[in-house]
């Protein structure tokens, strides 16, 4: 089936109008182009998203006390609670599955008045009281230094890291931090380490480098925040889902705070990974619209191919009689309509898809990449992958097919008989 | 070589049924130049499809070469087509983009033959036709004559048992329609069957046997002296 003569056959055809091959070659070079474009479009913005979210533990929640909204064992609803230090002991306890159970205390932020103040210079920034575990989950680039550890928590060292923001603010260019001391609230601390954050957006990115880290212990003794904690970050382990656990940790902490199991408003929680579920969805939702979109696009093209090779085989109508006269088998028409279509397709659609591949190779070239990225980009390296490509071309094989059918059924109905009788 | 033994065609027009072909009884041997002739409507045509293996009869045996023509598959249709008959037509019929060579070597590559045994087969027809100078021009670079010597040639080089000749001469001038008839009559001198549909007289003179047709049966058939193309050029 596949020797020379028989593709020198369809070249011949094909090339025997050849204005018309590339005007109906370019149906299916558009859809297909779209087609490849709208993939890497929602690859691209995939990739700007999913940057975001890099290095988070997704795999997690946040969760913080609310007030009682139902009465239980004898207790009013309306009551106010806090999270202990003895809380975080029982989750970990009994609660399978979490990898860490971080709790945190807080000052400030979020356009707070000022509460650091160093030498001259004073600032309004987010103090968080954390365990040194806290990198693992909200991962950071230490640029110099040493983040907290857990010494620093056992003798509740009053150490501070301070983000890249609270420098920029508090001291002066090429000045030495490490060593240096800055006053939060009143109290001394020395900075021991800076970072930056990997992640974070808009507000949210300019915020997360404006924040001190110091020891859990340290903040509690410091700010009399005694066993008290504000809330916790939890973080399941590997193969473990959060949203599974949230409904464990909680009743732990309900039974606890004598909370009755059916209070759903007395904890409240940020679960990462639903967030993140919930944008997989979205992607997954994008790439659904743009197959439809593009596979739609490529329908059009390949029906016009099939229309073009409709009035190909009523033009031949004579030479296919010719042919069977001369011993051509339905087969042999059947199948040299059926190949030229799916030449014609898989051509041009190669051609598709080279050319939005080279558009996306300037597009890439244009757009910062992936190390250079700033936390800000939305939209980083469109690309598709080999296997979409794998399937466009399945997708062109199938429609080819498809476009050739109709027009291959319509030839070997032709009777050699009406070749002989012409005028 | 050809066996025809009380052949009945119909066709549906309509709400009426057309008896076309009634009760043909016909016999060619091997060798013979025969001219099949008839008025429009006579059932020539539709003689030479079934002979043609290009329709088929609704009663009736035909036997081709000692082979039953009967209730074939497409396939078998196509290949029985391809080894035993080669068309000649009024309107030439060649494929307006393949090279005079390339025409001629269409049946031998639905025979499946290589390509190299091929050309040379076709260049050798297009010899014997006296076009091997034109081989490479395509169709409608070729005259009406140099155009059905082509056809010729195409039709004798998948080496057919007989070759059927609608009006073969329909299209020409009376001077190239001898030539052609010349042609034939040499391609009927070395052997092959030849059955020729016409209705002009002066060409039908020039075969061995006269078939008259009308309104479906044969009313008419004898055979004659030959008269050489060559004497009226």
């Amino acid at each position: 089936m596949f020797n020379k003569d028989k593709w020198s056959e369809i070249l011949e055809s094909l090339t025997a109008n050849p204005f018309r091959t590339v005007l109906t070659a370019f149906g299916v070079f558009w859809g297909i182009f779209i087609l490849v474009l709208l993939l890497a479009a929602g690859n691209g913005l995939e990739n700007g998203v999913r940057q975001g979210f890099s290095g988070i533990a997704t795999n997690s929640m946040f969760m913080w006390s609310q007030t009682i909204s139902k009465p239980y064992k004898g207790l009013p609803k309306g009551r106010r609670y806090n999270f202990e230090t003895e809380d975080v002991q029982a989750v970990k306890d009994n609660v399978d599955g979490l990898k860490y159970v971080l709790p945190r205390n807080r000052l400030g932020g979020w356009g707070g008045a000022n509460n650091v103040v160093r030498g001259l210079q004073t600032g309004a920034y987010t103090v968080n009281g954390d365990y040194p575990d806290i990198i693992n989950q909200e991962p950071m680039d230490i640029l110099e230094g040493r983040f907290i550890n857990q010494n620093d928590i056992e003798e509740r060292r009053k150490v501070a890291v301070i983000g890249k923001g609270v420098r920029d603010g508090l001291y002066k260019i090429n000045e030495d931090i490490i060593g240096t001391y800055i006053k939060i609230q009143g109290v001394n601390f020395m900075v021991v380490g800076m970072y930056k954050k990997k992640s974070g957006m808009g507000r949210d990115a300019q915020e997360a480098q404006n924040t001190i880290f110091v020891p859990f212990t340290a903040f509690s003794q410091a700010f009399n925040t005694g066993d008290r904690v504000g809330w916790m970050a939890v973080t399941a382990k590997d193969g473990y889902s959060i949203t599974n656990l949230k409904s464990e940790v909680f009743s732990v902490i309900k039974k606890r705070h004598k909370i009755s199991p059916e209070d759903d408003r007395a904890i409240g929680n940020f679960d990462l990974y639903e967030q993140f579920k919930k944008i997989s969805g979205l992607f997954t939702a994008l790439n659904i619209v743009a197959y439809f979109v593009g596979i739609l696009v490529l329908l059009s093209g390949v029906i016009g191919i099939s229309n073009i090779m409709l009035i190909t085989v009523k033009e031949r109508t004579k030479e296919i009689g010719v042919r069977r006269a001369l011993g051509a088998t339905p087969w042999q028409i059947r199948g040299q309509v059926l190949l030229e279509s799916i030449v014609l397709t898989l051509v041009s659609g190669m051609a598709g898809i080279a050319f939005a591949s080279g558009l996306l190779a300037i597009v890439n070239s244009i757009l910062p990449s992936a190390s250079e990225a700033d936390a800000e980009v939305m939209f980083l390296n469109p690309s598709v992958e080999l296997s979409v490509i794998v399937t466009a071309m399945f997708i062109l094989l199938f429609s080819g097919l498809l476009a050739g059918f109709i027009p291959a059924q319509n030839a070997i109905r032709i009777k050699p008989v009406d070749a002989l009788r012409t005028e | 070589m050809i066996d025809i033994k009380d052949l009945h065609k119909s066709y549906q027009v309509g709400k009426n049924k057309l008896h076309v072909l009634k009760g043909i009884n016909f016999h060619v041997e091997e060798g013979e130049l025969v001219a099949i002739m008839g008025s429009s409507g006579s059932g020539k045509s539709t003689l030479l499809n079934i002979l043609g293996i290009l329709d088929e009869a609704d009663e009736g045996s035909y036997h081709l070469d000692g082979t039953e023509i009967k209730n074939l598959t497409e396939k078998t249709a196509a290949r029985y087509r391809n080894k035993f008959l080669g068309f000649i037509f009024q309107s030439f019929n060649l494929i307006n983009y393949k090279s005079a060579l390339d025409n001629v070597a269409l049946p031998l590559f639905y025979q499946g033959m290589s390509g190299k045994e091929r050309t040379a087969r076709a260049n050798d027809y297009l010899e014997r036709v006296g076009l091997s100078d034109w081989a490479t021009h395509l169709p409608n670079e070729l005259s009406g004559g140099q155009k059905q010597r082509v056809a010729i040639a195409r039709a004798m080089a998948s080496h057919p048992k007989v070759l059927l000749a609608d009006e073969l001469t329909g299209a020409l001038d009376s001077q190239t329609s001898y030539e052609i008839m010349d042609l034939i009559q040499k391609i009927n001198d070395e052997g092959k069957t030849i059955l020729v549909v016409t209705h002009e007289p002066d060409i039908a003179q020039m075969t061995k046997r006269i078939v008259n047709l009308k309104d479906g049966i044969i009313i008419d058939d004898k055979k004659i002296e030959q008269q050489k193309a060559l004497a009226n050029v």
